[in-house]
């Protein structure tokens, strides 16, 4: 193990070791302590130049003025309208063709592989002008499913990657006995392959839940109102808004923060799992 | 009878063939949904922000829906060399890609320093972690705070300890690397999570080994440890690069690119150019997207040619 | 008929059982960017004039301001309202330009506008033809806050403003007694623009200024470098770090007082007061007098509304057109907004301090009425020009690079 552990050196560095890990997690966090901090403190505090002193109360009100006189609410549930079928629409393509390129020795696989793999890595900046325009036409600007059909389409490159390298680790002989049994293609895919794919798209949903949550860019391309915006755009405008009144600033980042936290924490091995890519296993 | 025994002979064969057919059809059938989707979103978009870098076009269609750009060959990509506000993008992309890969050091740093068993260190590394699944809208929104002028802690900080304020998203020559900072924070927090797997897979047979033979310190990291983390270092390497490439969000928010456009990027003065609300020339946007995508694809064909070099092995 | 764009296919639905109550009734529709008081004025407007055309039905959607910048590009190809919002001047030129917009000059020779809306009849006219009906303007000048003056012993002006020389002098005590003579808050780079506009109109008059505003004349010749001449006076007294804060952040400094004065537009009066000040300690003058005897020319950017080329119904479109273009409905709206009408008939409330400063300061400005740097301005050249004024109002011993570089920028958009 690297470095040696700590249990192993002298009950000085042991002490210091367990001093220092809280003082350093605070340093690291301060920032985000700093803005819930900030979330909870009372207008009239701000007002009067008390930026970091002891809060003159906990103002809760900050949250509920936030949900009553802004529509905060509505973009939250904007997002999960397209977070949501952006999961399951992404990992369900890539399924597919992650099952396609492990399992047949096809022609030009290695190139469709690539061609996910290099899509995936594409800056957004030059697909931004068409995917606009053709969202338009198609009368999809301003719409959740128009958000939606790109983030799916998009996902598709890094989420194939992941697929493809998690089928080819399964043991391919599964399938050669299947095929010697004459189970057709698809039952392959749907009753012997899928089964084992759980912790693979366990992990692909978590990330690609945290992934479009916190997409800035497409929701400012593709979407522009209320009725439509994500939180991460809708925060972004009701900064605009909030100049100066940095308890509503803050709530509100602390707000869109929520629900990727959440699902980091309940699904962290999984959430990791995806992170590095299979390739550090 | 006879014609019975020709079809029960028959049967297997026919069926072979069937067999044949669906595994060559099969893997374009399991292909097709996502393929369709990635080349009408992700490939066709490309070729048509290529082909539109040679237009001028305002966005704007005529009454009856009739494109309304016009043919300018190579005149965008000329009037770049000449942009002085493309020129300090480039620069800007610099900075962020050079200083971006400070990630890899510190993340490798705080792994280290988390990579023991000691009560609680999982919460420890999960809120380590934490930056990174925060929304970059949200990082900014809270560097922003911090920096701001006459009340935020940075300005407060650096007035107590030179007696002037510096308020750093004002400033035209210090802006970027307030961004870059904020940036940095969950770049870091990815790479350390991608080190502390890895060193997790470090062969301990090793690291005893080289213990007996007298190694410690750095370098043991540097001889033993750091050979090891290789493919961790290699994803470090490429997502920190992807990550200093995309560094929209936070520009966005932080400054729109300000001070007098100290702080632009490829990537927001491209959008600037196409979407902002003195923009709308959107063939010379596609042309700076035209160089972000270059610029990247050096990266990205450096990993594909990596993924190929792996994949022959197998 | 008025409705929000997310009741948009409710009150459709209602509509369609209105209207097959009410089977003549002839359907405009309208798209606009109101917020809450100005869309209620506008509300209360169409209700009138559907009670004199009981035969028209005017259905206004209502967008979100910021969005609307947006919006308005998609819906005039893709699903053309009658009428759209909009601003004059260069503002609209790329929708005149690109067929967009329809030509209304008949409403304005029918109706006698050309009169009625003179002053603002150059900003309405492209290729000698009238393209929307201005309705409202508002001014700029300088607001100062009176207790920030007693404070720093200056004496307060008037209404009429001082001239320049004290202005600095005054500038001078304000510095002496650590309050900011001049505020603003650039990061959104336009309130700069103000500034700008203010000493360039003062120093060479509003011709010069226009020609500057559409390219015509260099930023190296001796009359710019005047104007930033007169701007490097200023510069040492205006509120450090503006380039990080928004023009809300300055106000509060402000309405604080620790700026004594702030160039900006009568919108921000409502700000200044929901910060606690009042009549008594707010004040408003007209930016002073630079160069000696020029005609006084001021800034008032005026909004529009617009015929759309794909309109389906015209006819009654235009008649709308003509009542917005009256001193009757100008009045009623710009009333309930605090603003100023365009058309010279109209009456404001004479209680408002603001508003008759400003409605004086304009009905007296003989130089002329310039729309606003980015609306005066080609979108790109306003942008470059905005990026040019905030640098120098941060790095003044940059004015060459800054003007060689507007100057390649001017070379480059409007080829010589």
């Amino acid at each position: 193990m690297f470095p040696r552990p700590i249990q192993q050196a002298s009950t000085g560095t042991q002490w210091l070791y367990t001093i220092a890990l809280p003082i350093a997690l605070v340093l690291w966090l301060f920032p985000l302590l700093g803005v819930a901090l900030t979330s909870l403190r009372p207008a009239s505090d701000l007002a009067q130049g008390n930026y970091f002193g002891m809060p003159s109360g906990i103002a809760w009100e900050n949250y509920v003025y936030i949900f009553t006189e802004t529509p905060i609410g509505q973009y939250m549930i904007n997002s999960l309208w397209v977070t949501i079928p952006t999961v399951i629409g992404a990992v369900g393509l890539s399924l597919m063709t992650g099952f396609a390129l492990a399992v047949y020795g096809f022609r030009g696989n290695v190139l469709v592989f690539f061609m996910f793999v290099a899509g995936n890595f594409v800056p957004f900046q030059i697909l931004m002008i068409p995917v606009r325009d053709f969202t338009d036409q198609l009368g999809m600007y301003d719409t959740w499913y128009g958000l939606a059909l790109f983030h799916i389409a998009f996902q598709t490159g890094f989420c194939t990657l992941f697929m493809r390298n998690f089928i080819k680790a399964l043991p391919y002989e599964l399938i050669e006995a299947a095929r010697v049994e004459g189970v057709a293609e698809w039952r392959i895919f749907w009753y012997i392959v899928l089964p084992l794919m759980r912790p693979a798209i366990a992990a692909l949903s978590v990330l690609v839940f945290t992934f479009i949550w916190n997409d800035f860019f497409w929701a400012t391309v593709l979407t522009q109102g209320v009725d439509s915006q994500p939180i991460t755009a809708g925060l972004s405008s009701l900064n605009g808004q909030w100049i100066a009144q940095w308890h509503l600033v803050s709530a509100g980042s602390i707000l869109a923060a929520l629900p990727p936290v959440a699902m980091f924490f309940l699904m962290q091995k999984h959430f990791i799992a995806g992170l590095t890519l299979g390739a550090v296993k | 009878m006879a014609q019975a025994s020709d079809i029960a002979a028959a049967v297997p064969v026919r069926r072979a063939a069937s067999r044949w057919n669906q595994r060559t059809l099969a893997p374009w059938l399991f292909l097709a949904p996502g393929l369709f989707m990635f080349t009408l979103y992700v490939l066709w978009p490309i070729v048509q922000s290529v082909t539109l870098s040679f237009y001028d076009w305002n966005g704007l269609y005529g009454p009856n829906g009739e494109f309304k750009g016009t043919f300018v060959g190579a005149a965008n990509y000329r009037e770049l060399m000449t942009d002085p506000a493309f020129e300090t993008s480039l620069w800007n992309n610099l900075k962020w890609l050079v200083l971006y890969m400070l990630a890899l050091p510190i993340g490798l740093f705080i792994a280290i320093f988390l990579n023991q068993t000691v009560r609680g260190i999982r919460l420890y590394k999960s809120l380590f972690f934490f930056p990174f699944v925060i929304s970059q809208v949200v990082v900014g929104l809270m560097f922003a705070w911090f920096y701001a002028p006459n009340f935020g802690l940075f300005y407060l900080l650096t007035e107590w300890i030179t007696g002037k304020g510096i308020a750093i998203l004002a400033d035209p020559d210090l802006v970027t690397y307030g961004i870059i900072a904020a940036g940095l924070w969950p770049q870091i927090a990815y790479v350390m999570i991608l080190y502390l797997t890895g060193l997790n897979n470090v062969a301990p047979d090793q690291i005893e080994a080289a213990r007996l033979d007298g190694a410690k310190g750095w370098r043991m990291l540097w001889y033993v440890v750091l050979p090891q983390l290789r493919p961790a270092t290699f994803i470090a390497v490429i997502v920190t690069v992807i990550g200093a490439l995309r560094s929209f969000d936070l520009v966005s928010i932080m400054t729109n690119g300000g001070p007098f456009g100290s702080s632009r990027v490829l990537s927001y003065y491209m959008y600037e150019k196409a979407l902002g609300e003195y923009g709308f020339r959107m063939g010379y946007g596609a042309a700076i997207a035209v160089v972000l995508f270059a610029i990247m694809m050096i990266f990205i064909s450096g990993f594909i040619w990596k993924m190929w070099r792996d994949e022959k092995e197998r | 008929m008025v409705h929000t764009l997310a009741g948009a296919v409710a009150l459709g639905a209602a509509l369609m059982l209105s209207t097959s109550a009410m089977a003549q009734q002839r359907v405009v529709t309208y798209n606009g960017d109101y917020d809450p008081i100005p869309l209620a004025a506008m509300e209360a407007l169409i209700a009138d004039f559907e009670a004199a055309n009981p035969e028209i039905d005017i259905q206004f959607t209502n967008f979100d301001h910021e969005a609307y910048k947006n919006a308005i590009r998609n819906f005039l190809t893709a699903d053309p309202p009658d009428l759209a919002n909009w601003y004059a001047a260069n503002r609209m030129r790329p929708f005149v330009e690109a067929g967009l917009f329809a030509d209304i000059s008949d409403v304005w020779a029918a109706n006698g506008l050309n009169d009625a809306l003179a002053s603002s009849l150059p900003s309405m006219t492209i290729d000698g033809k009238q393209w929307g009906i201005p309705y409202t303007y508002y001014q700029w000048g300088i607001y100062y806050n009176r207790d920030a003056y007693a404070a720093a012993g200056v004496e307060v002006p008037g209404p009429e403003g001082v001239d320049w020389a004290t202005f600095l002098a005054n500038c001078e005590k304000f510095k002496a007694a650590s309050i900011d003579c001049v505020t603003t808050g650039s990061s959104a780079l336009w309130p700069v623009a103000g500034i700008f506009d203010y000493l360039s109109l003062r120093t060479n008059g509003y011709q010069f200024h226009s020609d500057l505003a559409a390219g015509k004349v260099s930023w190296t010749s001796p009359e710019a470098r005047a104007v930033f001449a007169e701007f490097a006076k200023l510069q040492p007294y205006v509120t450090e770090n503006h380039a990080a804060i928004d023009w809300q952040d300055a106000a509060a400094i402000f309405v604080q007082g620790k700026a004594a004065n702030y160039v900006m537009g009568n919108f921000a009066v409502g700000v200044f007061k929901e910060g606690g000040m009042t009549n008594d300690n707010l004040g408003f003058m007209v930016f002073p007098e630079i160069t000696a005897g020029l005609a006084r020319a001021e800034e008032a950017p005026t909004d529009t509304i617009h015929l759309t080329s794909g309109a389906k119904n015209p006819e009654d479109a235009k008649t709308f057109l003509a009542y917005m273009a009256s001193a009757e409905a100008q009045s009623k709206w710009n009333a309930a907004v605090g603003q100023l009408p365009t058309n010279k008939g109209a009456t404001v409330d004479a209680a408002d301090p603001f508003l008759s400063a400003g409605f004086a300061a304009l009905s007296t400005a003989t130089g002329g009425i310039a729309q606003f740097w980015d609306r005066d301005a080609d979108a790109e050249y306003a942008k470059a020009g905005m990026e040019g004024f905030q640098r120098f109002l941060v790095q003044p011993e940059a004015l060459e690079e800054i003007l060689s570089q507007l100057e390649a920028t001017r070379l480059r958009l409007f080829p010589q």
